[in-house]
């Protein structure tokens, strides 16, 4: 019997914090993988605009994640993308029901990125590479870490080109009248300027805690 | 045996497994889109009912509440639930007198359609009012349209009085460049941000051109047509 070689080996493993922080930090979606960077882009002249397509963003990945773990023995391979959109699409267009019955308003400053949730390549990266292969707990437990991964970067961003873009944060005036907007920031080069900015910040940073580590696994070999 | 025999089968790929995963998943889905659909139905019609109430107020000084008319050629009739078309607002005051008239307008700005709404007071035969409803004119240049205290002045008073045969504005509604502004038809345009500013001008000047002509003849129908209930803002 134990010649028969388990079918998705991973699942033996339990569900550590490392399931749920490796969205947040060592495989960052935006910081990282660098997926899904046209609507990060897009959508993150504001801060509210930033929170909410993070927010829809991480609904979509926990729900869509979650069927697709708990399908993913029936699904035949052959049409498994075609089922993963179908389910993806589904779950966008209850987000974008649900934002219309929220507020207008946002839903008219997010304009046709809502729908494009659906080919956002998070979703279908995450459903082929994890929630197909991985149990329903850990799948819903990393794609809720990889939304707020999303969700968070999503957030700085927006939040940095929205205080030099408009002088506001959530759409409160944080300078007065005697600001002068840095109105490029909210314009699309805003967008690159500080999202290279943040990689710059986030590879220095990342850079001193792995240097440090490496240096110190270094010194042991050499001892 | 034969159990053994048939765990094998899968392997060649029939074609139904495929066909009732696939028409399965695509049924639910069906469902829940469906489902979500009804139940946000209502809040969402609620929202677009309160955003054209705010809009309204906003471009009808005085006005409490408000009735949607269609107006065509035929005359002058009370909108249906969802209809499209030439949409006007009657607002009211809180006697029930008509306070002013706010009708759609739009035309092609510098990034894409720009969609307003504006207040014409039959009493000084002007518009008296404007909101922009949606747009996506550049942040900080061409969406000044809607925030630019100067620009908003040119819709205090801005003059749309027919001519004498009644089929045509008497004087074209035109937005001219910052500072150069002469007649009370004139729009100033935002130094800056002249597309959008001509956009504004062009959306009003056809959309008067089109409505008042039609209008103006039965404006004694919308004040005979005012709410009982003067809370009344159905659509």
């Amino acid at each position: 019997m134990s010649a028969i070689p388990h079918r998705e080996p991973q699942e033996k493993q339990a569900v550590t914090w490392d399931v749920f922080s490796e969205g947040l930090w060592r495989d960052n979606p935006v910081l990282v993988m660098m997926l899904g960077l046209c609507p990060a882009l897009a959508v993150s002249n504001s801060a509210i605009n930033a929170l909410a397509m993070g927010l829809a963003t991480t609904f979509v990945l926990i729900t869509s994640g979650a069927i697709i773990s708990l399908l993913r023995r029936f699904i035949p391979k052959q049409v498994r993308i075609a089922t993963y959109i179908v389910i993806i699409a589904t779950f966008v267009t209850l987000v974008d029901y649900a934002i219309q019955a929220i507020s207008l308003d946002l839903y008219n400053a997010l304009g046709a990125f809502i729908q494009l949730i659906v080919v956002n390549c998070i979703i279908l990266g995450r459903a082929e590479a994890y929630a197909s292969r991985n149990p329903f707990g850990r799948t819903v437990i990393n794609a809720t870490g990889m939304g707020l991964g999303f969700t968070i970067a999503l957030l700085v961003l927006g939040g940095i080109r929205e205080i030099l873009g408009a002088g506001s944060l959530f759409g409160f005036d944080l300078f007065g009248p005697d600001f002068e907007p840095w109105v490029v920031m909210i314009l699309p080069p805003g967008g690159f300027i500080v999202l290279s900015l943040m990689l710059v910040a986030f590879n220095l940073v990342n850079r001193r805690l792995g240097g440090g580590a490496k240096q110190a696994k270094g010194h042991g070999h050499a001892a | 045996m034969s159990t053994h025999e048939i765990k094998h089968v899968p392997e060649k790929t029939s074609p139904w497994p495929l066909l009732i995963t696939l028409g399965g998943i695509a049924m639910i889905s069906g469902l829940l889109v469906v489902v979500a659909y009804q139940i946000t139905r209502p809040m969402i019609e609620a929202n677009q009912r309160a955003a054209i109430s705010r809009a309204v107020a906003r471009v009808i000084p005085g006005a409490v509440s408000h009735r949607a008319f269609v107006i065509s050629r035929e005359g002058l009739r009370p909108a249906k639930k969802g209809e499209r078309g030439n949409i006007i607002y009657a607002g009211y005051d809180k006697n029930g007198h008509l306070a002013g008239i706010a009708a759609r307008a739009s035309a092609q700005g510098y990034a894409d359609i720009i969609y307003m709404l504006y207040g014409y007071d039959p009493k000084c035969r002007c518009i008296r009012g404007l909101k922009v409803l949606k747009m996506t004119e550049t942040p900080g240049l061409g969406d000044r349209i809607k925030t630019d205290p100067d620009f908003l002045k040119n819709f205090q008073a801005l003059d749309a009085k027919l001519d004498a045969e009644g089929k045509d504005l008497e004087h074209q509604i035109i937005t001219v460049k910052h500072g150069k502004k002469r007649h009370p038809w004139e729009i100033d345009a935002i130094s800056g941000a002249t597309i959008s500013s001509r956009a504004v001008g062009r959306a009003l000047n056809a959309s008067a051109r089109r409505i008042l002509p039609l209008l103006l003849p039965r404006i004694g129908e919308l004040e005979k047509a005012a709410p009982q209930d003067s809370k009344e803002t159905r659509p």
